[in-house]
């Protein structure tokens, strides 16, 4: 018996809480067993959900190449994430380019440097707002849509019956949706890229009146600037597309995670969608700037 | 006593959560294999041999306990109800069955094979002998009725197309639907009864040995109720399918199942056939029936 209780009290599962006798412990030692044990229950529970989520990554991601291929699944989520995100990624790249050109504009004018405008846009463009601009958008449309429709499955006991009829779920719905997500971040940014620094064109030819010819011209030299990987790929562009495929297993992992792991109906979908967006999107930002230190340091700028 | 007790409190210290994880737990876990395989001596495994389906002493808990000491087996052909009040744990036997989830102790067979140790890849193709019959049908609804039928048989057959649309066609007509009517039409697009019988056919397109049904009349009109109870009894007689029926509804199921499983406070309470069940004089049982 003795060996038990120790054994229960360091799993943290001690019948501390139920059998304490009432008047004996002073109140220091009586609460602070139970505090501890409820501490270390939701210690492990947060460790217990880290784990399940790795366990998912690690397995749809294992999945990509493990038959049966879902080829049917992929385009369709390809399709789902990437063309029709293309909206919202466009309109928005625009606007941050056209801001961003905008904004400096009055900032360099004191130092009389407005022709280099065309380099602040290219260089914050490509090597974080559009990567990360494009991620939290996808975050907010696709990752609330994966996380509603896999929770409504899992809530109409649909994900019960995939298994039941012989489907791995994570195979058929995990897979499909993060690999989606991984290969069409990186060409949503890129066009995101792409537009913002057109918008940037836009603002600088009309409103700051630079040639189009000397916008253009900065922006390349900014690409150039900052030094080759291999001789020919600019390291912002290695930057720039390493994070959207970061980025995009995050917001596809995640938005599975919290919409296969949905209880308690309705409600709980709704819970689960708002987790998702919030949860990839805080990720995004703190995985961005690690990221960034990281690659800055393996990418030898300056 | 006393060694049973940490176990006991060990069960009802669970997080909140752990009844979700436990589902999924057994989704994500694929290679854990559990060492409970090997209890039992030769006359338990003779008993099992020619059951379909059987339970041994089975408890699970989640919050708290569910099921306790649940012990019942299905022989070939037969339809056993498994009836009791809501939240009894009948839906959580079902899932038993199908290893969607696995008890704390005790054995379920299938076939004589224990599946409680099974991988999740082993799962998967004991899981291919049963058809399962959910509460809201569970169809998936983003595919047609064809293609929802047809998913079993994609997954696990190489028939040609046309095979697989003689197949479909000759299931749904079996559930007395009209493949023409019915075969391009989405699941949002069908009533109630007509969703539970495609989820039927769904169920039935491999022609597995058992079928599971986890309240196949609940929320049907007495019109209806009564042909999904035909349909079942239909099942069984046509093709001798064993089948295990949840349900609360006891007009339904004293006229297809051959033997009756009442789950009372986490035990099985009784167990025998509907003309027993109807004799007993347990005021519980007697207030169960009743209660019509």
């Amino acid at each position: 018996m003795t060996g038990n209780a120790i054994v229960g009290y360091g799993t943290g599962l001690a019948p501390l809480g139920r059998n304490r006798r009432p008047q004996q412990d002073s109140y220091h030692t009586a609460r602070l067993p139970d505090l501890l044990t409820r501490f270390n229950e939701s210690a492990k529970g947060k460790i217990l959900t880290v784990q399940e989520y790795f366990s998912l990554a690690w397995k749809s991601l294992r999945f990509i190449f493990a038959r049966p291929f879902y080829a049917q699944d992929l385009v369709q989520q390809m399709e789902e994430i990437g063309v029709k995100s293309l909206g919202i990624v466009l309109l928005t790249g625009l606007f941050t380019g056209m801001v961003l050109a905008l904004q400096s504009s009055v900032q360099l004018r004191t130092f009389g440097a407005t022709m280099y405008i065309g380099r602040l846009v290219s260089a914050s463009m490509i090597r974080e707002l559009g990567p990360v601009l494009a991620g939290l958008m996808v975050a907010g449309r696709v990752g609330s849509g994966i996380a509603a429709q896999l929770g409504s499955m899992r809530v109409t006991e649909q994900i019960d019956a995939l298994n039941t009829l012989g489907t791995d779920p994570i195979k058929k719905l995990a897979t499909p949706r993060v690999l989606a997500a991984l290969l069409m971040l990186p060409v949503l940014t890129i066009i995101n890229n792409v537009i913002g620094i057109i918008g940037g064109n836009v603002i600088s030819t009309f409103v700051v009146r630079i040639p189009t010819s000397l916008y253009w011209r900065t922006v390349l030299q900014q690409i150039a600037a900052d030094g080759f990987v291999f001789r020919y790929v600019p390291n912002d562009f290695v930057m720039g597309l390493t994070k959207p495929f970061v980025f995009g297993g995050l917001i596809a992992i995640t938005a599975c995670y919290f919409g296969l792991n949905t209880t308690g109906g309705t409600e709980g979908v709704g819970q689960a969608t708002t987790r998702t967006v919030v949860t990839s999107s805080i990720l995004i930002l703190v995985v961005d700037y690690f990221l960034t230190q990281l690659l800055l340091s393996i990418l030898s700028y300056g | 006593m006393a060694d049973s007790r940490p176990d006991l409190q060990r069960r009802s210290d669970d997080t909140k959560r752990s009844s979700v994880r436990r589902a999924i737990r057994s989704e994500l876990a694929s290679d854990a294999p559990d060492e409970r395989t090997n209890g039992g001596g030769a006359a338990r495994r003779r008993a099992k041999s020619h059951a379909v389906v059987a339970l041994h002493n089975v408890s699970l808990a989640f919050d708290e306990p569910v099921l306790e000491d649940v012990s019942f087996s299905v022989l070939p052909g037969e339809t056993v109800a498994v009836v009791g009040e809501s939240g009894t744990g009948k839906s959580t036997i079902l899932k038993l069955m199908l290893r969607l989830l696995v008890p704390d102790s005790g054995q379920v067979c299938i076939d004589g094979q224990d599946i409680t140790g099974l991988s999740f890849d082993e799962a998967l193709a004991v899981r291919q002998k049963m058809g399962m019959v959910f509460q809201g049908a569970a169809l998936f609804d983003s595919m047609t009725v064809f293609e929802n039928v047809a998913y079993p048989v994609r997954e696990h057959t190489d028939l040609s197309e046309e095979e697989i649309e003689q197949r479909v066609r000759e299931k749904l007509q079996f559930v007395d639907l009209d493949p023409e009517r019915v075969m391009e039409q989405f699941p949002a697009e069908l009533s109630g009864g007509m969703r539970k019988r495609v989820g039927i056919a769904r169920g039935m397109a491999n022609n597995p040995e058992l079928m599971l049904y986890d309240e196949p009349t609940s929320g049907l009109d007495p019109l209806t109720t009564n042909t999904i109870t035909r349909l079942i009894a239909k099942l069984q007689r046509e093709l001798h399918v064993t089948s295990v029926v949840v349900s609360h509804d006891m007009t339904s199921v004293s006229r297809m199942s051959s033997k009756i499983a009442l789950l009372h406070d986490r035990h099985v309470v009784f167990f025998g056939t509907p003309e027993e069940i109807m004799a007993q004089d347990d005021p519980y049982i007697r207030d169960f029936i009743g209660a019509l």
